[in-house]
């Protein structure tokens, strides 16, 4: 511990705090905006800067040390201040009242604390193109402030190493190699950079329009389904707490927006419960290609298809569960009701923003249609909510519609990181044992450790399992994999730190306390659930009587199984045609 | 790594082309060791006059750095270059009395004559157009100099012939 002096407020802090941190744990909170806590330290912004000695220091890099004085609200200190942000804005669109970042944009926050009522500095304006090239995101250069969360995020936590800074000076720009549009890059989709990202520079596609066209047609027969990690965070972009669980709430809002039929991805995660738990014995029965790894998450996917395509073989073959209600929700369910599965337009509020290429893959068109139309993130559904005047919070409770919202524990439990490979051992244990399971928590594969480990015994049969979440975490366990070094037979892995509950789609902030909050959120209501493990699900099993016929049969062969693309790691401009013939066989 | 990770693939044209066998030793050498990029995109660009694309994702791959991180390199240091250069290169002063005299429309000619734009290179791999600042010579303005050669008092008229030169001295090597 060293003890220093802030403001005159003497403070004892553990020796390995920035300045920065010093003074929050003294309860003064120095603006910022590039230093962003677990993701960016870059020190690059200088929107922190202290007195130090009479000099000015960046203060979420500087280290404390004893006897330090350190004072953070002098002339010099506010007009340095001031000058670096008015910097920012005089190379800034003014945008803000059209802007999606409209009041969650941290640059008009600053602007707003540092009271700056004039931008002094008349400056040239850079103009970039906006990269509209991703079904997912949208990246506006022009609005940039160049504080590289962005990069530091899809570098060190997630490790795709999409976006970096090019060129210098005033035409410094954040971009992918070689200024190549998002589409024709590795990148996931997973939006974390869109999480972190403190101006409206990167945002996700805004889809809203194209619902509420749905909903004023009178033709159309709208469906929508909500994926479970979005119960525990709608609720935070009507001042809730997080983990919050909003799920009736959330029902009713639906309902009032026009949807004629209310649904949840809980059953079909149930339903990818029993493929993918059958999967997995079927694979270690028959000798089939074994770790087996989850394939919920199209971050995740589009990572192991870039960056390890000949590891194909280890995803299991189902589908997500968005993807599986999409393929029922024009096949299964129109059958049932008599409708015309032409008429049907199906929505999804997601968590996330891969989501939104993962519905235009053109595998997933299983139904004879595109299977999932619109998938919304949370942020534009409450977008909508508002336009909408609902008045969220005082909503009463409501139920979703049978039979393709009837779900169990082990479906809403796919929020969370480890939530699949609980799910899943949940079924798998019974299914072999034919016993019931005494303890339905397995407490080792929950929790944000980034690699998880646990072994099952199923009766004599060890089950190895871990799970990973972050593509930083699947990067490294996949090159266990590689290296012949992963003695596993099941992995979960999720592309987004904390599972779909940290999803690029979810409310911001999102840090990790939030994180944790909404993972408490998810096994609080999983525990409130009357039925907890997805082979118990009443709708599922009359889905298989009436439909499916069994667990991997043929039907579920062409609705629920898919199969993967091998996506190069570059898209190199030399004229080389061995490249897309080694696309296409890899 | 797999071969579809590889960024190009075209080994068996490349085998034949010594350029990339010498790339292959130079990361070779390199490679494993901390601060190799600089170094090595700088030998790169000694082969290569230039640094393509393909060249980029063999040194990404080769030292283990991100390809943006490469590209972000390359785009940050004047001194390298991912355009391929003629042999010549032709700088255009535009400094103020250059300009007042006649830079742009020189400028202009050049542009029309070679089909390219600043920075670009002629398709017949002669000539490589820039803009300089000012070289000293104000006295000659409007002044252009074409490798180590330098012309002065130029008219966009002047243009053709000297181009024609360099040509022509081409055609003659050739023969
Ligand atoms: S990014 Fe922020 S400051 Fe810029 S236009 Fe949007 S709201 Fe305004
Ligand atoms: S969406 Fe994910 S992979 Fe793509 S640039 Fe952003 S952080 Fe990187
Ligand atoms: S895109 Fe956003 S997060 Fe990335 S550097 Fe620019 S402002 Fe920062
Ligand atoms: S917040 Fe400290 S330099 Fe940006």
């Amino acid at each position: 511990m060293v003890t220093l002096t802030i403001d005159g407020q003497v403070v004892t802090v553990p020796a390995d705090y920035t300045v920065l941190e010093a003074a929050e744990a003294a309860g003064i909170r120095i603006p910022r905006l590039c230093y962003l806590k677990d993701v960016s330290q870059t020190g690059s912004c200088r929107v922190c800067v202290v007195e130090i000695g009479g000099r000015l220091q960046a203060a979420c890099v500087f280290p404390v040390s004893e006897g330090l004085e350190v004072k953070t609200n002098t002339p010099m200190v506010r007009e340095s201040r001031r000058t670096t942000v008015e910097l920012l804005l005089s190379n800034h669109p003014q945008d803000c009242l059209t802007c999606l970042r409209n009041q969650t944009c941290e640059l008009q926050k600053l602007a707003q604390e540092l009271n700056i009522r004039q931008v002094s500095f008349e400056g040239e304006r850079t103009h970039f193109p906006i990269d509209l090239s991703s079904p997912s995101i949208i990246r506006d250069p022009n609005k940039c402030i160049l504080c590289r969360r962005c990069i530091s995020v899809c570098s060190e936590i997630q490790g795709v190493d999409i976006l970096a800074a090019r060129e210098r000076g005033f035409d410094t720009v954040v971009s992918p190699a070689w200024q190549e549009e998002l589409a024709n890059t590795a990148c996931t989709n997973c939006g974390q950079c869109v999480l972190v990202c403190p101006v409206g520079a990167l945002t996700e596609q805004d889809d809203t329009e194209k619902v509420w066209a749905a909903l004023a047609d009178p033709d159309t027969h709208v469906v929508v389904q909500t994926a479970p990690a979005v119960r525990v965070t709608l609720g935070e972009e009507f001042g809730l707490e997080p983990g919050t669980v909003v799920t009736g709430k959330m029902i009713t809002a639906l309902r009032r927006l026009g949807f004629d039929a209310v649904f949840d991805t809980d059953f079909s995660a149930d339903l990818t419960i029993m493929e993918e738990a059958n999967e997995l014995l079927q694979r270690l029965n028959d000798g089939g290609k074994l770790p087996m790894i989850t394939s919920c998450s199209p971050g995740w996917i589009k990572f192991i298809e870039h960056q390890f395509p000949s590891l194909l073989d280890h995803l299991s073959t189902c589908k997500s569960p968005q993807q599986m209600f999409g393929a029922l929700a024009k096949t299964y369910y129109p059958r049932k009701v008599g409708l015309d599965p032409a008429k049907i337009v199906t929505v999804s509020i997601m968590p996330c923003t891969a989501k939104k290429f993962e519905a235009e893959r053109p595998e997933m068109r299983s139904s004879g249609y595109q299977d999932v139309d619109i998938v919304l993130t949370v942020r534009e559904l409450a977008r909508m909510i508002k336009e909408a005047g609902i008045d969220f919070v005082n909503l009463p409770d409501g139920e979703y519609d049978a039979p393709m919202g009837i779900s169990t524990g082990a479906g809403l439990i796919f929020g969370a990181t480890g939530g699949v490979m609980e799910a899943a051992l949940r079924t798998a244990y019974e299914v072999v044992t034919g016993k019931t399971l005494a303890k339905l928590d397995f407490t080792d594969v929950r929790g944000l450790e980034g690699i998880k480990e646990a072994s099952v015994d199923l009766d004599g049969t060890v089950l190895k399992v871990a799970v990973a979440h972050g593509l930083g975490n699947a990067r490294k366990v996949m090159e266990l994999i590689q290296q012949g070094k992963a003695e596993y037979h099941f992995i979960e892995i999720m592309a987004c730190p904390g599972g779909c509950i940290g999803g690029g789609g979810q409310p911001i902030p999102t840090s990790t306390e939030i994180r944790q909050k909404r993972i408490e959120g998810i096994y609080a209501a999983d525990r409130d659930m009357p039925l907890r493990k997805s082979h118990e699900n009443p709708a599922i099993k009359v889905l298989y009587e009436e439909f499916l016929g069994e667990p991997l049969g043929e039907m579920s062969h062409k609705l629920l199984h898919t199969s993967y693309t091998p996506r190069l790691k570059y898209r190199t401009a030399a004229p080389c045609k061995d490249q897309e013939q080694l696309a296409g066989n890899a | 790594m797999e071969a579809a990770n590889k960024g190009c693939c075209c080994q068996s044209m490349k085998a034949q082309d010594e350029r990339y066998q010498k790339l292959a030793d130079i990361i070779a050498r390199y490679a494993g060791q901390p601060g190799a990029l600089i170094p090595v995109l700088h030998q790169a660009q000694e082969v290569f006059g230039y640094l393509p694309n393909d060249v980029q994702v063999l040194i990404a791959e080769g030292l283990d750095v991100p390809l943006s991180e490469v590209d972000g390199v390359i785009t940050f240091y004047s001194l390298f270059t991912s355009q391929p250069r003629g042999k010549y290169t032709i700088g255009v002063c535009m400094g103020t009395a250059c300009y007042v005299k006649g830079a742009a429309a020189v400028l202009e000619e050049l542009k029309q004559q070679l089909g390219i734009d600043v920075n670009g290179t002629s398709a017949d791999g002669l000539f490589t157009l820039e803009v300089t600042r000012c070289v000293g010579a104000c006295g000659l303005a409007p002044v252009m100099n074409i490798g180590d050669d330098v012309y002065g008092r130029l008219k966009p008229e002047d243009i053709r012939e000297i181009l024609d030169k360099y040509i022509q001295a081409e055609r003659q090597a050739d023969a």
